[in-house]
């Protein structure tokens, strides 16, 4: 089927690309035009769908790596590339000997132990669990799983990470508009989707985070991120000219057509559930075995998952440097019938696509035989074009170049206008009232009644786990796996996310966040000096000037973060155009989000550290300087203040701060360790009272910069300033704690036998309440 | 000598590398065995001292957990799976591999007809928590270990249960070995595991292969300890 293209008005076009899906641009359709005018000929449907497909926002991030044209406060400034005159822009001047791979792989990797390294990626999955949430979430942890076993020659999955973002439960269903789920049926659909996922496939879920904000009841969004062990030998791949195209694992079908082009525009009421896929993990965990031992024995020379875009992203890519000739009558279909377009675009899940040397196409045969996974030889790498037919006859011929570097480039529009804050204003209250009322908040509530459906022991590998104790009802800053049985080196993996700080500052946010993935790492016992960072941004429509100005804040702030922590950014993901079109074309944007996780090797598990208090009379410590840094905390998100900035990182405080957590870790000097994030100092108190072990604590020690009045003890307690941990360390081990290093460290209390917290500024009692009571409040407050 | 163990893996099977480690660890010799390679005849049962059936999701349990897989060595393997448990030789099924043994005719005792199951939870969802047990330290299984014991469990389907009947009969011929104290999943009579008449052969829903260090237990860490799991697998070896 040949489409007429050529003559096109430019209306035509536009209909065209609106009525095929193809979510191009005038300018992208005129480019295609133009490169058909010059071959004098027509293009097929097949050939508009692969290109639609390649250049689409989802699989090209032409956003984040495009030009942008920016302006702050009335500056100016051209990027060329946004991501990497930002994000990237500190990995020039940092050591990142233990990078084994950066931002070029399906996944990042660093050095692990023994020959190791550790894959990490993350994807979303967020339009396809907008509109059918079981099916959508399932399917987008199905694929990162794919993307850690794509990764070099084959990482083996180890943990997986979830971070969900939802409406607010009690949202009444009258406010929810046509073909709009409910955030309470998202909420569970992608709950048991993720859950039924990753339980099958065998692979623990020790991390992760659900966020409730109004601003998510149109366009929920689904983080399934995934960590991967790999031998360093196998971290590089090469297709060779000539190696056979080998696809295994599931059949192709008509499920999921157009995932990557639906995926790069809005969401509106009429989205159609037939772009969701089917998930099936059995035959996953089928492929996932025996691709190890594919790799081990070194049957093939790359591997790639099909994941968006199906066949034509997988092959497409693999066949950049070599072309590829395809037969798609070879393709192994679920339905008969099937367009060639449709057979090489279907997103049906559970594909990889080796490219196998054809004298080892023999043995390769033999070992997926014998468990059962069905494969096929869909063609052969070479011929420098992407040549693809079916029944013989030739459905499309394009040129790698044009396919790949053919994309027109565009120069988009940011602003950002700094606006100044109203003065920080405090309502005087009860501490263990406000204590009451966050811990009631649902973001702040223990996320217990998902966190158990999960398996997080599946493996044999925990250590830390999301909530530690007997009772399992302690929270953790981070978590550590242990993914070797017979090697004693862990993974700490620590989350930041907090929309909020971004709603008013983006550029807060990111160095935020950016921190808070690397405390919670360094606080359960990871080596921050060989760590890394992974970013996943979730943004608006970024065609709104004002929305991408925001973005570019928060680029900023993860450069500015990765530069001042001295961890570089090595993996990435974007997820843009989350938005709804509403009646009369009114679009509703989500907040622009930002996950940031931190993963650390851990060099020997018996040293990691958990969140709680461990036994009676130990010295608490608070380490960092506490700000008057109010700006979207949840004091202000309880209304108990209003005013001020989220929380700035220092460059003079931060890394020193988390150095000094890691030595006195690694030193075996603390029986807890607790890093303040939401909440501040009385929150993360409060937390590590949930073992049973009381405290007594003096606040009179601690230095409020910026300001000293009747209001500054709730701000003590409640500030979120960045940099700070509470530390339970023996009395035995005090001193020399205070000598290791010249940090700001306070002696504030110690633990005590009772459950009870009590805090006090010097002889004025604060708060005095039995932990159990904010414990209940802590367990009770999530609906499922 | 060495004791040949085999974990048996079906499509789903994703405990097997543990069970493996475990059992080594314990001094066996084990090896990871698809179900295909006995089916062809290429392994036998036969020369294994110890079979372990791990935890999982065998065939994603689409027909109810360890349902599938039970109909493999019901009718597929029967010579050699009964003739393997006739012998006296050790079996031990965790978590989907006691589901699966619970759907093979080996409970009460070999050749009964199944009138024990392991359903859906009563809380209708997925658990992954540690436990509180009870263990019945005069079967060998758990000899030396403390009467009360904790291990982790995580499953859809472990709710232990049966008519009134044959639920007395187990107690009354003493095939009670592990209760929960703390039961998670509604279990009757709080059951976590049984062995068959013979008691050569263990089904139970706890996990022992994920507690083979001190730094597993979620409270403080007891490094020096022998983990109450890794007991467990040096009796299953020791008595193999």
């Amino acid at each position: 089927m040949r489409v007429d293209l050529i003559k096109m008005s430019a209306g035509e076009l536009e209909k065209l690309s609106r009525e095929y899906l193809l979510s191009l641009t005038l300018e992208e359709m005129e480019t295609v035009r133009e490169y058909f005018s010059r071959k004098k000929r027509q293009p097929s449907r097949l050939e508009l769908e692969c290109i639609a497909q390649t250049w689409s926002e989802h699989c090209k991030h032409k956003t984040m790596t495009g030009s942008v044209d920016y302006t702050e406060n009335c500056e100016k400034k051209l990027y060329g590339n946004l991501l990497k005159e930002t994000v990237f822009e500190a990995i020039e001047e940092m050591d990142t000997s233990h990078c084994l791979s950066i931002f070029k792989d399906n996944a990042g990797i660093i050095s692990f132990t023994a020959g190791w390294g550790i894959a990490i990626k993350a994807e979303t999955h967020n339009h396809p669990s907008a509109i059918e949430p079981y099916g959508g979430a399932s399917t987008g942890a199905g694929g990162v799983i794919r993307d850690i076993l794509g990764a070099g020659l084959g990482a083996k999955p180890v943990l997986n990470l979830d971070v969900f973002c939802f409406g607010l439960q009690d949202t009444p269903h009258c406010e929810i508009p046509p073909g709009v789920l409910h955030p309470m049926r998202v909420f569970r659909g992608v709950v048991k989707g993720v859950r039924d996922y990753s339980n099958r496939m065998g692979i623990p879920t020790s991390s992760g985070a659900i966020v409730f904000d109004r601003g998510y009841t149109y366009n929920p969004l689904v983080y399934c991120g995934t960590i991967g062990i790999i031998p360093e030998k196998f971290v590089n791949k090469k297709v060779k000219g000539g190696d056979l195209i080998l696809v295994i694992g599931g059949k192709t079908g008509r499920d999921g057509l157009h995932g990557a082009t639906f995926s790069s525009a809005g969401l509106d009421d009429e989205a159609d559930s037939a772009c969701v896929q089917i998930g099936d993990p059995i035959t996953e965990k089928k492929f996932s075995d025996i691709l190890l031992k594919l790799r081990d024995a070194g049957l093939y020379s790359s591997v790639t998952d099909c994941g968006a875009g199906g066949l034509s992203s997988a092959v497409g890519e693999m066949a950049r440097e070599t072309g590829a000739v395809v037969n798609l009558e070879k393709v192994p279909l679920k339905q008969q019938g099937m367009e060639a377009w449709e057979i090489f675009l279907s997103e049906s899940q559970e594909r990889m696509v080796l490219s196998v040397p054809a004298d080892k196409l023999e043995r390769a045969a033999l070992l997926l035989e014998s468990e059962d996974v069905e494969y096929a030889c869909i063609g052969t790498f070479g011929g420098d074009s992407l040549k693809i037919f079916y029944n013989n006859a030739v459905q499309a011929e394009l040129d790698m170049d044009f396919l790949h570097c053919g994309y027109p480039g565009i120069v988009r529009r940011g602003v950002w206008e700094d606006k100044s804050p109203d003065k920080l204003s405090v309502k005087q209250a009860d501490p263990a009232e406000i204590l009451s009322k966050i811990f009631a908040d649902p973001n702040v509530a223990s996320k217990e009644k998902v966190v158990r459906q999960y398996d997080h022991e599946v493996q044999g590998s925990a250590v830390i786990r999301p909530l530690e104790g007997i009772k399992q009802d302690q929270p953790q800053d981070g978590c550590v796996i242990r993914p070797m049985l017979e090697n004693s080196a862990g993974i700490a993996v620590g989350l930041g996310i907090n929309p909020f700080y971004g709603k008013q500052d983006p550029y807060r946010m990111a160095l935020s966040v950016s921190e808070e993935a690397v405390r919670n790492a360094v606080s359960c016992g990871g080596d921050i000096r060989r760590a890394a960072l992974m970013d996943n941004f979730c943004w608006g429509d970024t065609s709104d000037s004002r929305i991408l100005g925001e973005l570019v804040r928060a680029c900023k702030g993860c450069g500015d973060a990765s530069r001042m922590l001295k961890i570089p950014f090595i993996s990435g993901k974007d997820s843009l155009n989350n938005f709804y079109t509403a009646a009369a074309g009114v679009k509703i944007n989500i907040p622009g989000t930002l996950l940031v996780s931190c993963v650390a090797p851990v060099e020997d598990v018996a040293l990691s550290c958990r969140s709680a208090f461990s036994s009676p009379a130990n010295y608490i410590y608070l380490a960092g300087e506490t700000f008057c840094e109010m700006g979207q905390s949840m004091l202000a998100r309880t209304s108990f203040c209003s005013g001020s900035r989220p929380p700035l990182l220092r460059e003079g405080l931060s890394p020193k701060i988390l150095e000094f957590i890691r030595r006195c870790i690694r030193s075996g000097l603390l029986e807890s360790c607790h890093d303040l994030s939401e909440g501040g100092l009385a929150l993360a108190a409060a937390e590590m009272c949930f073992s049973g072990i009381g405290a007594e604590i003096d606040i009179s020690p601690v230095e409020l910069k910026e300001r000293a009045d009747e209001s500054s003890k709730l701000l003590k307690l409640f500030s979120e300033s960045n940099s700070r941990f509470l530390i339970e360390v023996k009395a035995e081990n005090a001193r020399r704690v205070e000598s290791l290093m010249d940090v700001p460290l306070k002696l504030i209390g110690k633990t005590a036998a009772g459950g009870i917290l009590n805090i006090r500024d010097g002889n004025n009692t604060l708060m005095k309440e039995k932990s159990d009571k904010f414990k209940e409040i802590y367990r009770g407050s999530l609906k499922w | 000598m060495v004791k040949k163990a085999i974990v048996l893996k079906a499509p789903g099977t994703n405990n097997d590398c543990e069970t493996r480690f475990a059992l080594k660890r314990a001094g066996a010799q084990p090896s990871i065995v698809h179900i295909n390679r006995i089916a062809s005849g290429e392994v036998k049962l036969d020369d294994f001292a110890i079979m372990a059936i791990p935890g999982g999701f065998s065939y994603g349990d689409e027909l109810g957990g360890g349902k599938v897989f039970s109909l493999f060595l019901k009718h597929r393997f029967k010579e050699s799976f009964e003739k393997f448990i006739k012998k006296g030789k050790l079996v031990v099924g965790i978590c989907n591999g006691f589901q699966v043994l619970v759907k093979t005719n080996v409970f009460p005792e070999l050749g009964s007809l199944q009138r024990l199951s392991l359903t859906s939870n009563d809380c209708g969802t997925f658990v992954c928590r540690w436990t509180e047990l009870e263990v019945d330290t005069g079967k060998f299984w758990f000899s030396g270990l403390d009467r009360r014991i904790k291990l982790p469990i995580a499953h859809a389907e472990g709710k232990f249960s049966g008519d009134k009947d044959i639920l007395e009969n187990i107690s009354g011929q003493g095939q009670i070995a592990v209760k929960y104290l703390d039961n998670p999943n509604g279990s009757c009579m709080d059951i976590a595991g049984i062995v068959n008449r013979q008691g050569n052969v263990l089904g139970l829903m706890p996990h022992p292969e994920r507690y083979l260090f001190g730094y597993q237990y979620p409270e403080l860490f007891r490094e020096k300890q022998d983990a109450w799991g890794m007991k467990i697998y040096r009796n299953i070896v020791k008595n193999a």
